[in-house]
């Protein structure tokens, strides 16, 4: 088996699962320059509003081929995180657009709280493992294994991503959030209706968290009411890496981040004499976002703002 | 006997491709009152930061005192002994007026945490002092009845008073004014004149850039004119004003 | 004026006496109105220590405006630090001096070392601003959690996730504070020691808030919040000012952190994971940012609420519903996130926020107005 090509797929996978993630996060800060802590808890609910879907239909007996299945339970998590993504701006985020900077995340902490121990009243402390509908054939390329689902996730998140860069570069919609993004004031001058941009950006950031989750909850076979937290955390990371507020930056951000880590866990140990053995693959992303920093301190793919006197 | 203060030489300063300075050179002399003009975009702004040590020029020399000013940061700079104001203002907009002269104290003031802690008889001391002259820096621009007003709750007038108080706090040899009378009104100007004049007459040197040529005729012992990031000409207001190459500059045709 | 200065004055020092002896009365007053005294104390005690905290965060986040996700990790740093010079986990390594220093050696070391990875930690970041500055210290404040949960190999040094046990009490002047005390015909127990104990020190960190918030340094803070670049313009270093705020925030955590060593008697990494940088940061905001008392407020809010609603929930939902309907644990979270969101959105600028913040507040009115005339414009354009 070839440990590096391996690692690099695992790598890949997780990657664009972080960028449709840090995708949502980026571009609510890019309009709004805040921080959604919630985001990572939307991502969760996608996941679990879709098993539960899935297993409501397996018990009722309905006989659907796994990916139908999957798809229908999609169906139904996405409109749920779209929901919930649209009303945590309106109840928690939009009251506070002139307040001061750190009232929005600490209610967006709330917002988080809120739904994580909701979201354990509702399905438990436990594990949910991931219904095993769909097919687990394993193809061999190179020496390395990867699997239908990874495909598909990969296939997916491309798909979705160049989705939204078309939007955003080529539709209305997409114009009037760029010009909001570059100057709020100016584009309400404009006559963008800012309040609806700003609520489609956590519609359509949600839409893409709730299939993130799905794809998180598929490739571990799991979901639990905290996944949100560590995921949203990463994703977050990876998006401040590829420079906050640009979309670009995000997903080249998830990807690498994800392939960092997935590498730097493989090899880790034998780097440092199995001083430093891959539970210190959380470390990783860090460290290596604390480096970039350093050196270009608004991300890979941000702007440099030059100080202005 | 005309002492210099302050000299640069061949300073280079660029944006990318863009040549914001090339070459200049120019000598304040202590106790004038020198002005720096020039077209829009001229580089003057640039020049006045990186007098002030906020750009850091590419190349060239820079001296103030007999002491090397080259790429040194904004805090040294002050601590040699110049002090700016800033052309769109830049006030601690949420402390009181009075806090705002007392920070510009900060450099020539020594009270580190232990003597916060402590308020041994040394620091009340300071802080007494630091208090005394703020207060006093307030009156003399104009504005003591304002000392507990947030600085953001001042009129605009009052907040360029204050930038100035701000910066005289410092103890500066040189005080750079950066477009001080801008969206000023003609009664505000004349005020904001007077001050600067009875500012020079204390001994404090004063660079100043500004857009109105008039008021800087009649209040500038020398000017400097620059244009396109280069110096065209400089001299007292009388040459400056017929040299043919600052017409042009101004006027976009050269004088028959 | 001078009059009413002293008078506020006189009323200041009623207040104050009459606060001193509440808080001096308090465990025995706790003692006699609960059944469960002692856990309310222990509640008190870990209050108190969040105080600490808080007032630590909010020299950092109030006063100088550098966003701290971190800010645990000096807590962790400092309870590790007690924890390994006072049990017996290295004692055989140790070198003898080192091993259960006096007090307060013990504790003005746990303030340096704590203050020291305050200015490592500080440094790289200082070019950061906002949100960026937000991540990164998060990020040191997992890297520190994390170490501490592996560094039991090669060499064992934290104990990895097991944490070190058997934390000696503190001796004060020949006392134990482990065993019971008898004075004054009281018995004083570990949880009473402990409650005077971080009292004091506990007033000790208010007072070097407020001596440091009125004076040079305090001010270059605020100044440094309110422009970094007029600050520096001013004279001000702001890179040395700055990491003085790093480290006077990290001391005030590493002090705290020395006390819930001793006082627990164990640490494990669990103890300082990113939801507490995240809770300490939420006091500091919710009691209003910058303003002492505010903070102070702020930690025991957020800090005995759960606590509170503990007792409450459950005896509730057994004679509302007559049988356990729901895990009382996540509702009293999810009430208590609840909370958050809206006491922020009823007092954007913290309960009790300073007279800065509210007057920063003001202009609100203003875009409110703004704003409202905007929507007539719109609703006019949409009537044509």
């Amino acid at each position: 088996m070839d440990i590096f090509l391996q690692q690099l797929i695992n790598g890949l996978v997780v990657g664009s699962i972080y960028a449709l993630i840090a995708l949502g996060y980026t571009m609510v800060y890019g309009i709004m320059q805040l921080i959604n802590f919630a985001h990572g808890e939307i991502v969760m609910i996608g996941a679990m509003v879709t098993i539960t879907c899935i297993n409501l239909l397996v018990g009722a007996g309905v006989q659907l081929p796994g990916p139908a299945l999957l798809l229908v339970g999609l169906m139904m998590a996405i409109p749920v995180s779209m929901f919930l993504g649209y009303s945590i701006e309106k109840i928690a985020y939009q009251p506070l657009r002139k307040a001061p900077r750190l009232a929005p995340l600490i209610t967006a902490i709330g917002v988080s709280i809120v739904l994580q121990q909701a979201a354990m009243l509702i399905w438990g402390r436990n594990y949910r493992p991931f219904p095993q509908i769909l097919p687990s054939e394993v193809h061999i390329i190179g020496g390395a294994a990867i699997t239908d689902l990874q495909i598909a996730i990969i296939a997916l998140a491309l798909l979705l991503m160049g989705g939204l860069f078309f939007m955003i570069e080529k539709t209305k919609l997409g114009r009037a959030m760029r010009a909001t993004s570059q100057n709020p004031e100016v584009a309400k001058l404009m006559g963008v209706n800012v309040n609806t941009i700003v609520s489609m950006t956590f519609v359509i950031g949600s839409a893409l968290g709730a299939m993130a989750g799905v794809m998180v909850a598929a490739n571990y076979d799991q979901a639990h009411a905290y996944m949100g937290f560590m995921i949203g955390l990463k994703a977050f990371t990876a998006a401040v890496l590829g420079g906050i507020g640009n979309i670009g930056g995000a997903v080249l951000g998830g990807i690498l981040l994800g392939v960092i880590e997935s590498l730097g866990s493989g090899y880790l140990g034998d780097l440092t004499g199995g001083v430093l053995g891959s539970h210190y693959k959380d470390i990783f992303a860090f460290v290596v976002l604390i480096i970039v920093l350093v050196f270009r301190p608004s991300g890979l793919l941000g702007e440099r703002v030059a100080e202005r006197a | 006997m005309t002492e210099v203060l302050l000299s640069i030489e061949g300073i280079n300063k660029r944006f990318g491709g863009l040549h914001a300075l090339s070459g200049v050179g120019l000598t304040i002399n202590k106790g004038e009152i020198y002005g720096l003009i020039g077209p829009n975009g001229a580089g003057k702004t640039t020049l006045f930061n990186v007098l002030t040590g906020l750009y850091q020029p590419d190349e060239g020399k820079f001296t103030f005192q007999g002491k090397d000013l080259f790429r040194k940061k904004p805090n040294v700079v002050v601590e040699s002994g110049i002090a700016r104001t800033f052309q769109n203002i830049r006030l601690f907009a949420n402390m009181t007026t009075l806090e705002n002269v007392m920070v510009g104290q900060h450099v020539r003031t020594k009270t580190g945490v232990l003597g916060a802690v402590l308020r041994h008889p040394k620091a009340k001391a300071e802080e007494e002092a630091i208090r005394l002259k703020s207060e006093g820096l307030l009156a003399y621009v104009g504005i003591a009845d304002r000392a507990e007003e947030l600085a953001r709750n001042l009129s605009y007038g009052d907040q360029r008073r204050l930038e100035i108080a701000r910066a005289l706090a410092t103890n500066p040899t040189l005080l750079a004014l950066d477009e001080p009378a801008a969206g000023m009104n003609p009664k505000e100007t004349d005020d904001l004149k007077k001050l600067m004049e009875k500012i020079r007459a204390d001994g404090v040197t004063i660079l100043l850039i500004e857009h109105d040529v008039k008021l800087m005729m009649g209040l500038c012992d020398r000017i400097a004119v620059l244009d396109y990031g280069k110096k065209i000409a400089e001299g007292v207001p009388e040459q400056v004003k017929n040299d043919p190459r600052v017409i042009e500059a101004y006027l976009g045709v050269a004088p028959e | 004026m001078n009059a009413l200065l002293m008078e506020n004055n006189r009323k200041n020092t009623i207040l104050l006496a009459v606060l001193a002896v509440v808080l001096a009365v308090l465990p025995w007053a706790l003692g006699g109105f609960f059944e469960n005294g002692n856990s309310w104390l222990r509640a008190v005690d870990f209050a108190l220590l969040y105080i600490m905290l808080a007032l630590g965060l909010n020299i950092v986040v109030g006063y100088a405006g550098l966003l701290d996700l971190g800010y645990i990790a000096f807590y962790a740093v400092g309870a590790y630090l007690f924890a390994i010079l006072n049990s017996p986990h290295l004692q055989a390594v140790l070198p003898a001096w080192l091993s259960h220093p006096p007090f307060l050696v013990m504790m003005i070391l746990a303030a340096v070392v704590a203050g020291i990875f305050g200015v490592l930690l500080g440094s790289p970041t200082l070019k950061l601003r906002g949100d960026y500055l937000a991540i990164v210290t998060l990020g040191f404040g997992e890297i520190v959690r994390i170490f501490m949960n592996n560094l039991d190999r090669p060499v064992n040094i934290t104990n990895g996730p097991q944490g070190i046990n058997n934390i000696d009490p503190v001796q004060i002047g020949g006392y134990d504070f482990g065993r019971p005390i008898e004075f004054l015909g009281l018995t004083f127990e570990k949880i009473h020691l402990y409650y005077y104990l971080i009292l004091a020190f506990c007033v000790l960190i208010i007072f070097v808030s407020v001596r440091l918030q009125n004076s040079r340094i305090g001010r270059a803070w605020v100044a440094i919040r309110e422009d970094e670049i007029a600050a520096n313009a001013m004279g001000i270093n702001t890179r040395n000012v700055k990491l003085l705020a790093f480290a006077m925030g990290a001391s005030f955590g590493g002090v705290s952190g020395a006390l819930f060593a001793s006082f627990q008697g164990f640490v494990s990494p669990e103890s300082f994971v990113l939801m507490e940088s995240i809770m300490v940061l939420c006091m500091v905001v919710l009691g209003g940012m910058g303003n002492i008392p505010g903070v102070i407020l702020g930690a025991i809010i957020v800090s005995i609420t759960p606590e509170l609603l503990r007792d409450i929930i459950n005896p509730l939902q057994m004679a509302i519903a007559g049988k356990r309907v729901v895990d009382p644990e996540n509702l009293r979270m999810l009430i208590f996130g609840l909370a958050m969101i809206v006491i922020m959105l009823v007092r954007p600028a913290g309960l009790w926020p300073s007279k800065r913040r509210r007057a920063e507040l003001k202009p609100k009115t203003k875009d409110i107005a703004l704003q409202e005339k905007d929507s007539l414009q719109d609703a006019e354009r949409n009537h044509d």
